[in-house]
């Protein structure tokens, strides 16, 4: 981005003027070797399959029949846009994702606040809360399905039936509504730990002093701690949509997109057209549109980012 | 292990806050007993699926499905040794082979490329750091048939080495963030010694950055592990029975054959286990590799 190279971080200091120094060719190649193997292998494992499937999306291909290739302008994406099944995908990944997100960063909030205070065994509710967040999602999954949402064994119906609701067939009746909660418990912790991160990093004088001057803890959270935590709660909800979006495993193992339609996302959708109906052409242009999607969610991601980046630096 | 969380940093701020909290306490004792039943009631809430799991597979089956819910009973190994008869073994070798072997090359990769990305900065070092960044935001599915024809095309489909390579690929934007973070804390004047000395590059890193970010590189490690360990749609995709993972064995236990919850709880506890272990170590730094090295 800038022209010579900028040091940042404390590193910087005593070093920066002896680099900035304008380097030889030589000693430009030289410095570029360390980057090198890591790049070019995510080059070759990331860009040039992104490339394939781009190819892909605008030719005509079903692996099953075996037709030759055939350049086909946009009629993949004509055809995919016109799918009712994709855009029952589309909707259904705003839901799950929209939904998940909003409830875990809330939950994650109050969590944190909770956590911010000192208390007896803090550590280990820590460590208790943060658990769910590293059970491999498949056993996650599983588990919900099997052990908690099961009409007839399942936790869920016994707790509700102690005062007097259900039961309730979880994954037929509220299919949505309980991968929901399931990827809400997974991912509440998630936020918890990025806000947490965000409260223990305020000025500690700054909130002395807001006491002194006699302000209400309450209006000491909305006026000085809200305001701070602002980017950290922008992170963990722009972290989290794009991981959410990305969820494979929950669909996989608990509904298989269904009943009917009601659960299939997009990744699942594409995942499907792919290796159950072979359909190249049309889950390369269903991938593309996807990944078009994601770019939007990521740009404003990035620039929270490099927010957080310039205060480093 | 569970006493890691508020560690005391070294730094001038710090022990302010340390005393503002201190100060704090003494004046908040009474409201403090309601915010800790509170927090161990959630906290007992989020864990509780987890540890349902636990007793779970140490049940008969016949006390696995029942309701009410079964509390009491005694003990049995049964399930773990029945999941052991299933042939779990290999899976769980592939698990830690992909995840173990993809860790290292991870750590291989990035030390070099976050050094190149932040002490000794190359041209257009940020494009680069968000490069990396954005490979990790997007979506696997988008690629994921590209690969599966390429892995297929130098037989390389079903093979352990090819799905370590894209768990590499897929930890190496965490891990340059992470690692980069650590290198621009460290005191320039000890770089500053060690380039006067006329070190190499490779000398530099290995003799004197290295050892002082080796924590860093560890938390790093462990957070590499722990996605790779966890990861599934690569391994059902690109994998079938001779490179399976541990989450493909799961794939089992999709549909209920009779009475099988404890026997799903038990193998749930052996995928698991490892990982919820790794993350209880390493929770001082999992923010940070969350984050990307963003937030500390």
């Amino acid at each position: 981005m800038s022209a010579p190279p900028v040091v940042d971080g404390r590193a910087g200091g005593a070093a920066a003027p002896a680099r900035s120094t304008t380097p030889t060719a030589v000693e430009r190649l030289k410095r570029r070797i360390p980057l090198l193997p890591a790049l070019v292998l995510t080059i070759v494992l990331t860009q040039v399959p992104l490339l394939g499937t781009v190819y892909y999306s605008f030719h005509s291909r079903n692996l099953l029949r075996g037709d030759a290739i055939e350049f086909v302008w946009f009629a993949n994406y004509a055809d995919i846009l016109g799918d009712e099944h994709f855009r029952t995908a589309v909707l259904n990944t705003v839901v799950l994702t929209a939904s998940t997100v909003t409830l875990s960063i809330a939950l994650g909030v109050a969590l944190a606040v909770l956590l911010d205070k000192a208390f007896l065994g803090r550590s280990v509710v820590r460590t208790l809360l943060i658990t769910p967040f590293l059970v491999m999602p498949a056993v996650a999954a599983l588990l919900w399905k099997h052990a908690m949402f099961d009409p007839v064994y399942g936790l869920l119906n016994w707790f509700l039936s102690l005062v007097g609701v259900g039961p309730i067939d979880w994954i037929s009746e509220l299919p949505m509504f309980s991968i929901v909660l399931m990827m809400t418990w997974q991912w509440t912790p998630f936020m918890m730990l990025i806000v947490l991160a965000g409260l223990q990093s305020q000025s500690p004088e700054v909130l002395e002093a807001a006491k002194v001057d006699g302000a209400r803890a309450f209006a000491t959270f909305r006026r000085i701690t809200l305001p701070h935590l602002r980017r950290f709660i922008e992170l963990g909800i722009l972290l989290g949509s794009i991981f959410i979006v990305q969820t494979f495993d929950a669909i996989f193992l608990i509904t298989q997109g269904g009943p009917g339609q009601a659960t299939m996302n997009l990744p699942y959708f594409i995942y499907q057209r792919t290796f159950r109906a072979f359909e190249v052409g049309e889950s390369a242009a269903a991938g593309v549109i996807v990944v078009a999607g994601t770019i939007v969610i990521a740009i404003f991601a990035l620039r929270v980012i490099l927010n957080l980046f310039r205060e480093e630096g | 292990m569970l006493e890691t969380a508020p560690t005391p940093p070294a730094s001038g701020e710090a022990s302010h806050s340390e005393r503002a909290a201190a100060a704090r306490r003494r004046t908040r004792r009474p409201r403090s007993l309601g915010v800790a039943a509170l927090a161990w009631t959630v906290g007992l809430v989020f864990f509780f699926p987890v540890l349902w799991m636990f007793l779970t597979g140490f049940k008969h089956e016949s006390e696995a499905s029942t309701t009410p819910p079964t509390w009491l009973f005694v003990p049995t190994f049964d399930q773990f040794r029945a999941i052991l008869g299933r042939d779990f073994l290999p899976y769980f070798l592939n698990s830690l082979t992909a995840s173990v072997l993809s860790t290292v090359l991870v750590v291989v990769l990035a030390v070099p490329a976050a050094y190149a990305l932040s002490l000794a900065p190359v041209r257009r070092w940020k494009d680069a750091l968000f490069f990396f960044i954005s490979t990790r935001m997007m979506p696997p599915v988008a690629i994921i048939l590209p690969l599966y024809i390429i892995a297929n095309n130098i037989g390389l489909l079903d093979n352990v080495t090819m799905l370590s390579v894209v768990y590499t690929v897929m930890n190496l934007p965490i891990a340059v963030w992470m690692i980069r973070s650590f290198l621009v804390e460290l005191p320039a004047e000890v770089l500053e010694a060690s380039r006067v000395d006329g070190a190499s590059i490779g000398t530099e890193i290995r003799r004197i950055i290295l050892p002082m970010i080796a924590p860093g590189v560890a938390a790093t490690a462990l957070i590499c592990f722990i996605f790779a360990w966890n990861e599934f749609f690569f391994a059902v995709s690109l994998t079938s029975t001779k490179a399976a993972t541990v989450p493909v064995f799961l794939t089992g236990f999709i549909t209920a054959e009779g009475l099988f919850l404890a026997q799903l709880s038990a193998a749930s506890m052996m995928a698991a286990l490892p990982v919820i272990l790794a993350g209880w170590v390493a929770q001082k730094w999992l923010v940070r590799g969350l984050s990307l090295g963003a937030v500390k």
